[in-house]
């Protein structure tokens, strides 16, 4: 290309331009997002077991229908082709019903496991599975303490099931299938922080009908499910020994070795080899 | 097969390299050996068993649950049997790092077993993988999960696996008669013994690491946030346990191959890997023990699930590390070898102890694996000491290197 004086100028301010502008706009601060994590706040003592959560779970997702009924002392689980369940518990107050499906933690552990990030976690809150990146490890499903990821263990080609909080009806400006369906009103779509809100507003306004204590607020980190019970969780079936400290948060301590370590190490290694060549030699004269 | 053939061979003297080639993959020696007869249906079996895996999904062949998503062949395939392959990475530490050249004899066939054990156990990973289609999404970079120990475990295990090939790259170049790459090869040998000690180490750690997330699965007694350290220092004895027993076996199978000097070195190889064997040992028990009286865990003793870990401490650890003392000082070779017998089937059971038994100890239903899991993980076993005989009878391993090599 030929180049006289007239073009180099031209060149060099458009390019001088060019690069200050680019500057400027990544200096410029990032305008904070404005979308909170959305959760689901489920009310036990509203619940009334009827399962329109679980057939509209399966219709939305084109999954079976519901297996069962919910009957105390029966304790049914999500599985591959159900993302949610409702059982019945004999309860200090009587019959009451706890929803069972993916909790959507705030820091899942099984983002932080998956190698391909597969599992996400949206902005949105909701956590989903994106299978043209999994590879079928199931190292999901060893680290959720919630045991929420199932896997199709009878397919070719599996998949990892689990409840993705209608993320593509939140994206659509949609309620998940189950909270838009629930005739009792016991399931209640908002951003996490409202929903909290809410929960401690019925507590405080119904002090004799609910436990003081709002499941998934600070158990493993906080979750996107929250749930309000007019008994102690552990009558409804929760594990309620979970940390209240998230689950990425037990490998976080090897993994910040990791790089001290890799830095560390050779410079160590070749220190010691360096300093025993002389037994190499104290060797030889032996020999 | 006469000795002639073999100084052909190993020198590759002028032949074409694809002549040369086929004449070495044609088989050698004894065919209807009673391994041979016993190997040979388990792995066809095996492959029979992997295809239905494929064809059918996971739960036609292995007993999984929801609850239990890894069984035998993450829990014994790939974290016993690196933990197993863990010899190569200290030998290499002790000849190239510490200089001690009492050992350099059993190098070449320890970090072959290491670099096959590596290869195989990874393998073994790709059956377990439900979409292995995806496997190469870590590695090509389109979705780096950074924040996940199995990514770090899965590239260590790449990374080690080169490594490894690299360490051993010059006993190819002599079986090939390739004078110059062998020139170039051995010359990258330190590097990649460091890489390969600071790799091993984030590894054989990280396989303990994996399991930090399952808090609430694991058995008290075996889940603490030490698991990392304590599989790292027990995969320092797992590995030497592994030479020991891997080279009193070689030592009579391929006696023909080990020239004199080496023969009668042997013992005094054997004694001083007991010696670290017994140090390490009890390094980790005295590790176990403090993380058990920290962990205020007495109340659980008296459970089966206590005794169970009673015996695995007392009877597979204590045990083997007093006979590795008593036999060094006295020098007992026949005791060492029944300590590093017991040390190994102590590995094996802590392994399976945080992953597959006290893994899910309390659910309704416990996995234990199918008879099909059994096949293919031996299949998978048998396929491995196949090559490792192959390589051992045409390369250099344990046979001395040709005469070219010491004439530059």
């Amino acid at each position: 290309m030929h180049v006289n004086r007239r073009n180099f100028f031209k060149v060099l301010s458009v390019t001088g331009a060019a690069l200050a502008l680019g500057n400027e706009m990544k200096a410029a601060p990032k305008p904070k997002s404005s979308i909170e994590f959305s959760g689901i706040l489920y009310d036990s003592t509203r619940c009334v077991g009827c399962q329109t959560c679980e057939s509209s779970c399966s219709e939305t997702n084109n999954l079976p229908a519901p297996d069962g009924t919910p009957a105390p002392g029966v304790v049914r689980k999500t599985d591959e082709k159900h993302r949610t369940v409702v059982n019945a518990f004999n309860t200090s107050k009587g019959e009451a019903f706890a929803k069972k499906q993916c909790m959507h933690c705030n820091e899942p552990a099984c983002t932080a496991a998956c190698l391909t990030k597969a599992m996400y976690k949206t902005k949105e809150g909701a956590v989903i599975w994106r299978g043209e990146k999994c590879m079928g490890c199931r190292y999901c499903m060893v680290s959720c303490p919630f045991d929420a990821p199932k896997f199709e263990y009878h397919s070719a080609n599996p998949k990892i099931e689990k409840c993705t909080m209608c993320y593509s009806r939140i994206m659509e400006g949609k309620v998940p299938a189950c909270a838009q369906n629930c005739p009792a009103d016991a399931l209640l779509f908002g951003t996490r922080r409202n929903l909290i809100k809410e929960a401690r507003k019925r507590i405080v306004e119904n002090p004799d009908k609910y436990v003081d204590h709002i499941y998934g607020e600070h158990e493993a980190g906080g979750t996107g499910f929250l749930y309000l019970s007019a008994v102690p969780f552990e009558e409804l079936g929760f594990n309620t020994s979970l940390q209240p400290k998230s689950y990425p948060e037990l490998s976080k301590g090897f993994l910040y070795s990791v790089p001290t370590i890799f830095v560390l190490w050779p410079a160590i290694l070749l220190g010691i080899r360096e300093a025993t060549k002389n037994n190499q030699l104290n060797d030889e004269e032996h020999e | 097969m006469s000795n002639l053939e073999y100084t052909m061979a190993k020198d590759n003297d002028g032949q074409p390299i694809m002549r040369f080639l086929a004449s070495e993959f044609k088989p050698r020696g004894r065919f209807l050996t009673p391994f041979n007869i016993i190997s040979i249906p388990i792995m066809f079996l095996g492959l029979v068993l992997i295809i239905i895996r494929f064809w059918k999904g996971l739960g036609a062949v292995t007993n999984l649950t929801q609850e239990v998503p890894w069984g035998l062949w993450i829990g014994f395939d790939v974290v016993t049997g690196v933990a197993f392959a863990g010899g190569a990475y200290v030998l290499t530490f002790m000849v190239y790092i510490l200089n001690i050249r009492k050992y350099h004899s059993i190098v070449r066939i320890t970090v072959l077993n290491g670099f096959l054990a590596y290869v195989f156990y990874a393998g073994a990973l790709l059956l377990d993988l439900g979409r292995p289609w995806n496997v190469i999404n870590p590695i090509i970079g389109n979705s780096f999960g950074t924040s996940s120990v199995l990514f770090l475990v899965a590239w260590h295990f790449l990374l080690y696996m080169i490594a490894q090939l690299i360490e051993f790259s010059p006993a190819i170049a002599e079986w090939l008669g390739a004078k110059r790459a062998r020139k170039i090869l051995s010359g990258m040998t330190i590097a990649a013994v460091i890489f390969g000690i600071t790799l091993s180490t984030l590894h054989q750690s990280g396989l303990g690491a994996l399991y930090l997330m399952a808090r609430d699965k694991i058995h008290p007694l075996w889940y603490n946030e030490f698991i990392p350290i304590m599989f790292f220092v027990s995969s320092i004895f797992a590995g030497l346990s592994m030479v020991i027993f891997e080279g009193s076996i070689s030592n009579k199978v391929f006696s023909d191959q080990i020239n004199e000097d080496h023969h009668k070195s042997h013992n005094g190889i054997v004694i001083g890997l007991s010696k670290i064997c017994a140090v390490a040992m009890f390094a980790y028990f005295f590790l176990q023990v403090l993380v058990f009286i920290h962990g205020k865990r007495w109340e659980l003793i008296n459970t089966p699930m206590g005794y169970w870990y009673l015996l695995e401490m007392l009877g597979f650890v204590v045990l083997p590390m007093s006979l590795f003392f008593y036999s060094y000082r006295k020098n007992k070779i026949g005791l060492i070898k029944v300590a590093s017998v017991i040390t190994m089937i102590g590995v094996i059971l802590n392994r399976l102890n945080v992953t597959v038994i006290g893994f899910r100890w309390d659910a309704a239903v416990r996995y234990i694996p199918t008879w099909m899991e059994l096949v293919v993980t031996l299949a998978v076993i048998f396929t491995e000491i196949w090559i490792f005989r192959w390589v051992v009878n045409r390369m250099p391993v344990l046979r001395d290197s040709p005469s070219w090599v010491n004439e530059e």
